[in-house]
């Protein structure tokens, strides 16, 4: 039996010049942008003294509060079911008029995308500080916001899954003479809906998260509560908060990742 | 035979792609109603372009096709959709809804006799349904109505495909290499198929096929297609093996 031959390496991959080059150059702009933006690492150590200290002072959490915050915790979760809801159900439209194997025209789809990049660029943060100003405190703020930042993010994924899908039904349907929203009907939505509801689900997951920091700036929820008792240093309520937030979107996440296991 | 009068006719058809490739050259000919019609030819000779310029999938360059006299080059939107309808397609992929049951694939056959809304709700007749069971029925599939289509084997998705074909009351049943991807047994099944609704409803059926073999025992008449252009064209009764295979010879090879 003849040894194998085995191929020369260059002396770049023997001594992976590529992958040693990127590091070396994500180095120097992670400490160049960290001291020209001025954060001082330093100082996050020098400080956790301040942080042990809060800790401390929410190590006896307030039980009884519980009963208080299950309202507001469900209205977080109302809030993200109804956001993402209304988003991905604007979403679906525009994904179809975004996809290249579905409409050829390309103004039209380059025109859609550019909205779709368009909306993806606000940030929630400042979605909810705007809908907080004209609808006031409350949840009609968060769900409105919700529902902006999951149709930007839902409608890019949702056409990224149009476009992976087998074009031979959709052939077919063509040939039979169907008009085109019947072969979308047929042809297209059979392939996507797992894919769709797998990402509706972590669209979802994403936003019961979101909706808890949303609260902060007065836009419902729980963290309407979860500022207040911070402003009040109730320390005592702030630690049932924060640990029912965590046991909502733990268990938000386990169904959700489950659901999307079985789908797929 | 008796000579019938032309469902389909070729005046000067070409077709030349957008990035220049001909894809068919002055291409004459007329196809009786009722006929079954085998097209040959290499890879890349234009036969998928042929059949797919008969119901409009693909646009022609240059000549005129009419399909039961009425020229077909300017049909739009509803006509278009009705030219359809006649005509049938089958594929060498089956082009079936993988997720969906046989019976939800065989009534998309029948979508272009009902308005939008109606086949997005699914409301087709009871009328309807029990056409799709009697279309199972003919290819003898009926048990699998509510199966799964990608649970089926690849003979069977094709059958189901027909199935879906024959909802449309199709007087034109096109096939390009329908049996391509299957077994000589469900090659046999499928292509009898075929033939049987050739004989029993009329319906003209051009297929487009690379055996040989095939070609002979099933065809009525065969054309041969050449780099985009007709180079054969005979009744099944003129065909010999040697016609056959000067078609299949790499253009080098040419005596
Ligand atoms: N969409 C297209 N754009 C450009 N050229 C094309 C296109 N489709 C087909 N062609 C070219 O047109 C010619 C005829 O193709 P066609 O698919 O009709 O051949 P065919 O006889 O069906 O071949 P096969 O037996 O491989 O299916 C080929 O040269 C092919 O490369
Ligand atoms: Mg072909």
């Amino acid at each position: 039996m003849s040894t194998p031959t085995i191929p020369r390496r260059s002396w770049a991959q023997r001594y992976h010049v590529k992958g040693i080059g990127w590091t070396v150059l994500l180095l120097f702009l992670l400490v160049g942008s960290a001291q020209m933006t001025g954060v001082n690492v330093g100082m996050f150590f020098s400080n956790l003294g301040q942080f042990t200290n809060l800790l401390v002072r929410m190590s006896n959490p307030a039980w009884d509060y519980t009963t208080v915050i299950i309202q507001p915790l469900l209205e977080t979760i109302q809030m993200a079911v109804l956001g993402t809801t209304i988003g991905a159900a604007f979403a679906i439209p525009f994904a179809v008029l975004s996809a290249s194997n579905l409409i050829h025209n390309r103004w039209l789809r380059g025109l859609t995308r550019l909205f779709l990049d368009l909306v993806r660029t606000l940030p929630d943060l400042l979605l909810a500080a705007i809908f907080v100003a004209i609808f006031g405190i409350g949840s009609t703020a968060g769900v409105i916001t919700l529902a902006i930042f999951s149709f930007g993010m839902v409608s890019k994924l949702f056409y990224e899954v149009i476009e992976t899908i087998d074009m031979g039904p959709l052939e077919a349907l063509e040939s039979v003479g169907a008009t085109k929203i019947t072969i979308i009907w047929y042809a297209v939505l059979p392939q996507i809906l797992n894919q769709f509801i797998s990402y509706f689900l972590y669209t979802l997951e994403i936003n019961v998260r979101a909706s808890t920091v949303l609260g902060y700036l007065g836009a419902g929820g729980i963290g309407v509560f979860l500022q207040r008792s911070l402003n009040e240093f109730n320390y005592n309520q702030t630690a049932v908060i924060i640990l029912a937030t965590l046991v909502v979107v733990l268990v938000i996440d386990g169904v959700s990742n489950h659901l999307r296991r079985v789908l797929l | 035979m008796e000579q019938a009068a032309p469902i389909i006719s070729f005046k000067g058809v070409n077709k030349v792609y957008s990035n220049g490739t001909v894809g068919l050259k002055d291409i004459s000919f007329d196809i009786p109603r009722g006929q079954f019609l085998v097209v040959v030819g290499l890879s890349g000779a234009g036969k998928s372009t042929l059949l797919r310029t008969i119901n409009r999938m693909h646009e022609i360059t240059s000549g005129e096709i009419t399909v039961e006299n009425e020229s077909i080059s300017d049909y739009k939107g509803k006509a278009l959709r009705l030219l359809r309808r006649k005509i049938g397609m089958i594929f060498q992929g089956f082009n079936l809804i993988n997720r969906s049951s046989v019976e939800k694939n065989v009534l998309s056959g029948r979508v272009s006799y009902y308005p939008t809304w109606k086949t997005i709700l699914g409301l087709f007749s009871k009328a309807d349904k029990e056409k799709a069971v009697h279309s199972l029925e003919r290819v003898n599939l009926a048990e699998k109505l509510y199966t799964r289509a990608d649970e089926l084997s690849g003979g069977q998705q094709q059958r189901v495909a027909i199935a879906r074909t024959l909802m449309q009351d199709p007087k034109i049943i096109l096939a390009d290499e329908p049996v391509a991807s299957l077994d000589p047994l469900t090659t046999k099944t499928v292509m009898d198929t075929l033939k049987r609704l050739n004989q029993e409803d009329g319906i003209t059926v051009i297929v487009n096929l690379h055996s040989v073999a095939l070609a002979r025992e099933y065809a009525d008449r065969i054309v041969g297609l050449r780099a985009g252009q007709l180079v054969y064209d005979q009744p099944i009764a003129n065909v010999t093996v040697e016609d056959l295979d000067q078609i299949y010879q790499a253009e080098g090879e040419k005596a």
